[in-house]
This record gives C-alpha cells, structure tokens and sequence, in this order.
C-alpha cells in the first residue's frame, strides 16, 4: 500500500478538496438539460411519445388531450398470466383514482375485439382498452413483453417504467399517488 | 444496449442477471481475501448475505412507509416480487446495521473486515457499470464528440462505457493492493476514494443527475466528500495500525477486534 510522510498526505487531501470543488463548479449540468425539457423517448425522464389508438367501441384517444391527467399506460395481451393477475389491482386503483385525475389507457396488439372484449367483461375493467392491432405503438414504446407499464405525469413525461409483472396494488398505488400529488402544469 | 433476452416464452432481463453475477463473483474475492486475511471466509459470507437480506427487508418496509395507505389497503403487497417497491435509503441503513450487529457477535475485526469487504465493493461496481450499459441507465449528456453512441433520441457520451472501463480501472488497482492488504482498512479506504473518484469523473457527463443550486450535481458532491473522508482517514488508519502492531495499541492488545487472525467462525 502507498505510504506517504504526513505533510504529502495533507497535501494531497488540501488538492483533492481545491480540484474537486473546482470540477463540480466546472462541470455543473447545463441550464438546457434541466429546465430544457426531454425529448420524446420511451423511458423514464423523457416526454412520452404521442400517439393516437382506437378504443374497443371505435373512438379514439389521443395521449397529448390526456396532458394534465396522471396516465397510467399498461401494455397487455389476454393469453399473458401476469397482466391477468394483475388486472383487479388496476381495476381497484383506478376506480379509487379516477376522480382525483388518473386515466389507464391497457394498450393490446391482439385483434380479435371478441376475444378483448369477453375478458374486459370478465375482469370488469372499467377503463380504457385501445387497440394496436398493427403494434405501432408497442414499436414505438420498445415494448419488449407483456406486461409492460409506464406511469406518465401530468406535463407528460413518463417517471417510472415497470417491465414484467406482476405489479402489486401497492406498487400501482404507491406510483400513481407520486403522480397525483403534483400540480397540473 | 441489451436490456431484455428472449428465450422461448421466458424473458430474462439482463441487467439484474448482471448484478447476480456481479454479487456471486464479489462474493468469490471476498472469500478468498478473507483467508488472506486470515479470516473465515464463511462468516464474511454470512455477514454479506445477512446484510443482504436484512437491506431488501429495510427497504421495502421503508417503502411502505413512505405510502402507508397504499400499503394498508394492499397488505400483501409487502410480500410482491416487485424490486420497484424498495426505499434504497432505508435498505442501506438497516442492511449495514445488520452486517454490524452480525460483525459484532461474532467478534470480527473492523478494520479487517473492510479490508476482506473491499474488493468485492471494487466487483459490484463494475458489474453495477455492465448492467448500465446493457440498460441504457446512466445515460450520458448530448455531445459531438466522435465517441458518442446514439441513444433515447441523440447522440450522447457513453456515460456507461466510461464506468465500465474506469471501474475495470479501480478493480485492477485494487486486486494488486489486496495481495499486500494488512488488515489495517486502508484497501477499504483506497476501493471507496477512487470509486468516489470515478463517480465525479462519470457524473460529470451524465445526462440524468440530479442537481441543485443551478446544476451543481448531487452525486458529484456526495462522492467529493466520501473521497475527502477517506483520504483523512487513510493516515490515520494505517498509522493507529502501525503503532498498533508496535506493540502497545488497542489493536495489539486485543487482537479479536482489531486486527485479523483471531475471531470466532460461523
């Protein structure tokens, strides 16, 4: 082990203190990169990339009008046992939720709306179920599995991405309180 | 960028199994450092599991405290294999008090057991760096340097890159001293000044940190001072050491806590 007479070692603890003062002042994060805004991109700190789905009974949905609303997107197929297990959290979080502001949007690629629709009915889902039948949102979302969760801000920025699953009622509650807490921009 | 591999219908995600292997091979050189110590291998094991353990426990209590009526109307919650339910802050506290309260019944050295610890601080850091990289966590600020890697939508230092290869760094540094290690906590010292110093090396391109008083980062501050704190301490530590084993010290008159060599085993 280096060893040093103790007059080396205050120096170098008196040069360590003056360059690491300096280069946390030089290196301090540019006034763009805080208050700038991120770009869109699908993970957390960034904006949520937009798009636009239509529903089970064909309206659609836009996520930019959502903007001031906490959004809760989950990414789900009916053949996928976790996002079944942890569908009556969702349901219960959002029916205790929906009137202080939180939306989920359940983003499915599966096309067969008999098939989406027998289980809504079964599970009670009572938010919105949007069809990606060509998965362009899943791309653009790098959607890797399902489930796959993103919990989106009032402002529209995504501050947590939950891959895989199941989530507890805990963890969804505990996440969309953060969010709901917050003011609306 | 790796962060997901499919095999069959079985999604593995790569960065946790990077930390797994991370904290099965820092437990290997923890072994072996604490025979070179002269200690039991087996109860520092212990102590690192138990630490472990007690941390996920702390952590998720911790959690739910922060959300206590989150966690009232979902009791079970508590017992979900969710790692997105834990309060690091918290783990670290309760997994280090754990550690020292097992440290302390079995009478293992202090300073020695840093030492032992320390170059499986210097693995998980790599391994830390690896599951960055295969994440893309721990993204870098835009550049135009021609080194920069496209990612989350611009061109950026690759941030991870940059702690794989220092932390790499610091590993090899470290596993030279180990060999010369005397038990006196002087390698612990050394692993965390210059994991410090790579932090405030890295942090400083990051794209993600967190900043106060007009950008001043955070974890650039935090690492400054843990990095002063342990160059205070490394001369005092090895000289406390040294006249120690002169004869006469604390540390030469009772040996089981001060110095390697005598303790109990597990």
């Amino acid at each position: 082990m280096p060893h040093f007479q103790p007059r080396t070692y205050h120096v170098i603890l008196a040069v360590a203190a003056l360059l690491g003062a300096g280069w946390i002042w030089l290196t301090r994060a540019p006034v763009e990169s805080v208050h700038g805004g991120p770009p869109p991109a699908p993970r957390e700190g960034f904006a949520a990339p937009d798009f636009t789905l239509p529903t089970l009974d064909g309206q659609r949905v836009s996520l930019h009008d959502l903007r001031g609303q906490v959004v809760l997107l989950n990414f789900w197929a009916t053949w996928c046992a976790p996002c079944k297990a942890e569908m009556p959290a969702l349901q219960r979080v959002y029916a205790d939720e929906k009137a202080r502001g939180l939306r989920v949007l359940a983003v499915t690629v599966e096309t067969d709306t008999a098939t989406v629709s027998a289980f809504v009915r079964r599970y009670g889902l009572g938010f919105t179920i949007l069809l990606d039948g060509g998965a362009q949102v899943s791309r653009l979302y790098r959607v890797q599995g399902t489930p796959t969760t993103f919990f989106i801000d009032r402002r529209g920025v995504i501050r947590s991405v939950v891959v895989g699953g199941p989530m507890s009622e805990g963890l969804i509650r505990s996440k969309v309180e953060d969010l709901l807490r917050e003011e609306a921009p | 960028m790796l962060p997901y591999l499919h095999i069959g219908p079985v999604m593995l995600q790569l960065p946790g199994l990077a930390l797994l292997l991370g904290l099965w091979l820092g437990l290997e050189v923890v072994s072996r450092q604490a025979l070179r110590l002269r200690l039991s291998g087996e109860t520092i094991s212990n102590l690192v599991l138990l630490g472990l353990l007690g941390g996920v426990v702390g952590a998720r209590l911790g959690y739910a405290a922060r959300y206590p009526e989150a966690f009232l109307k979902a009791p079970l919650s508590l017992l979900a294999l969710n790692p997105q339910t834990l309060d690091a802050a918290t783990g670290v506290a309760v997994g280090v008090a754990v550690a020292w309260l097992y440290a302390q019944r079995k009478q293992l050295p202090f300073r020695a057991t840093l030492d032992a610890l320390a170059p499986g601080l210097a693995v998980m850091a790599l391994f830390v760096g690896v599951a960055h990289v295969l994440s893309g966590d721990a993204y870098g600020m835009p550049t135009h340097l021609p080194w920069g890697v496209t990612l989350w939508g611009a061109k950026r230092h690759p941030t991870q890159v940059y702690e794989v290869l220092l932390s790499a760094g610091v590993l090899v540094a470290i596993w030279r001293l180990s060999r010369q290690s005397r038990g006196d906590g002087t390698l612990f010292l050394a692993t965390v000044g210059l994991l410090a110093a790579v932090r405030m090396f890295v942090e400083a391109f990051r794209g993600d940190s967190v900043t106060v008083l007009g950008g001043v980062r955070v974890a650039e501050v935090v690492a400054w001072l843990v990095l002063l704190a342990a160059l205070w301490l490394y001369p005092r530590w090895r000289t406390s050491y040294s006249q120690g084993s002169a004869g006469g010290g604390r540390d030469a008159r009772a040996p089981s806590r001060g110095r390697p060599g005598h303790h109990t085993h597990a």
